[in-house]
């Protein structure tokens, strides 16, 4: 699949290595996508990673990535400034099941950085918000000054998302939870018939599901975006293969029971 | 007006216990309001109580030399605050301080232990409770160990 040419239109800077890009197809046109993909994303020569997708998929006309500055790619991309010229392949993936719950109610759990590939998942629940019962998020992060998108969760808790937010440690001058997101769940009165949707770091999702198994919720009832190591994104390469599937073409969103076996394999 | 044996019901570390057995426990409690700030308890005094929140929330905090107090957990309405009255030589090992003003059943840790000490049934119970209670804050501070959040990639 040919790479498409994207130019940085806008850049924010949300945490110390979190930088936001909004970028603008030099074709002019319109970035239709469903939320939890991703794209194949490259700034010069650096290498081309995935990325998954942060904007609001009602607003096609930019594609918007949140990226955490972490290797030679990711640096390289995150250095981009407005009027660079990025590539672009996708989208790809599986998307989260937003458009299959109608009437449950749904919690999206994040920890760190999986934020960003649920915030479209958020903007199209809550732009459709009588569809669903209750509309809950569970967000984790390592310290205060590293959560993503605090402003916007003052916004989305006004349109009707219950928001909780906890902290690995904190100073006294921190007024929220402290403790990991598995905490906040004994806390959050979840009806059985929950619908989650998760995304951050593998070991956090593991415990997540062991405390919502505990609250009497099935663990098919919760959804991942899981994170190997994507090249091809299209299913050819088997870079990203974990147990039967391929990531990339059959993900990144599962079903918990479809990649738990696998998870617990060290060799994979 | 709820007595302490039914609010007793709403934490999940009491739920179930037979109606006696509340009342039990409840004579060796009592209601208690606690102003923002206040430090409930302090490393290495004396720990002869134990707190179940009914509102608000409580920091247990670690005192480092120089350094401002790191608040490694917060409890919330339901949980239980303090665990030392239960175990020799029955010194608090953290500190504890209210968030806001806090609603709180205070109970008294010697009163309890004797009645637990003779009603072994009740003892076991409730030593039962409170060991589920400490494993899962014990699963808690091991993910809190590994520090997820610190070592992810950017690729999610």
């Amino acid at each position: 699949m040919v790479p498409a040419s994207f130019e940085v239109v806008e850049k924010r800077h949300d945490t110390a290595d979190v930088w936001t890009l909004e970028l603008e197809a030099d074709s002019g046109e319109r970035f239709e996508f469903q939320p939890g993909q991703f794209t194949m994303l490259a700034a010069g020569g650096a290498g081309e990673v995935p990325i998954s997708i942060s904007g609001d998929p009602d607003q096609p006309a930019r594609l918007v990535h949140t990226v955490k500055a972490v290797g030679l790619a990711t640096e390289a991309i995150c250095a981009a400034e407005p009027g660079q010229v990025l590539s672009v392949r996708g989208p790809f993936g599986r998307p989260w099941p937003v458009d299959q719950v109608d009437g449950a109610d749904v919690m999206i759990a994040a920890g760190g950085i999986g934020l960003p590939p649920l915030r479209p998942a958020i903007l199209r629940l809550l732009a459709r918000r009588e569809r669903y019962g209750r509309l809950l998020l569970l967000y984790s992060g390592r310290s205060p000054d590293e959560l993503l998108f605090t402003d916007e969760l003052r916004e989305w808790s006004q349109r009707g998302l219950e928001v909780m937010v906890t902290v690995d440690a904190a100073g006294e001058d921190w007024g929220g939870h402290v403790g990991v997101v598995t905490r906040l769940v004994r806390h959050a009165k979840l009806d059985p018939g929950v619908v989650v949707m998760s995304c951050g770091p593998e070991l956090m999702m593991r415990f997540l599901v062991a405390a919502l198994t505990a609250e009497g919720i099935g663990s098919d009832r919760v959804y991942v975006s899981m994170e190997r190591n994507m090249q091809c994104g299209i299913g050819r390469c088997g870079h990203c293969q974990l147990g039967p599937t391929l990531l990339c073409r059959d993900g990144p969103v599962y079903r918990w029971p479809e990649v738990s076996p696998w998870l617990a394999i060290r060799e994979l | 007006m709820r007595t302490i044996d039914e609010l007793l019901t709403d934490s999940p570390t009491f739920a179930g216990l037979e109606p006696a057995q509340l009342e039990f426990i409840a004579g060796c409690a009592r209601n208690e309001h606690v102003a923002a700030g206040t430090m409930l308890m302090r490393e290495g005094e004396p720990a002869d109580r134990f707190w179940l929140i009914r509102r608000g929330v409580v920091a247990l905090e670690l005192y480092v030399p120089g350094r401002e107090p790191l608040v490694i957990e917060t409890l919330e309405p339901g949980d239980v605050v303090g665990w030392s009255w239960l175990f020799a030589p029955y010194r608090w090992a953290l500190e504890g301080r209210t968030v806001g003003d806090c609603h709180l059943i205070v109970f008294d840790g010697v009163c309890l232990r004797q009645k637990c000490e003779a009603d072994h049934d009740l003892g076991y119970e409730l030593m039962s409770r409170f060991a589920a209670d400490v494993i899962g804050r014990l699963q808690a501070t091991r993910l809190q160990l590994a520090d997820v959040h610190g070592n992810v990639s950017a690729t999610a």
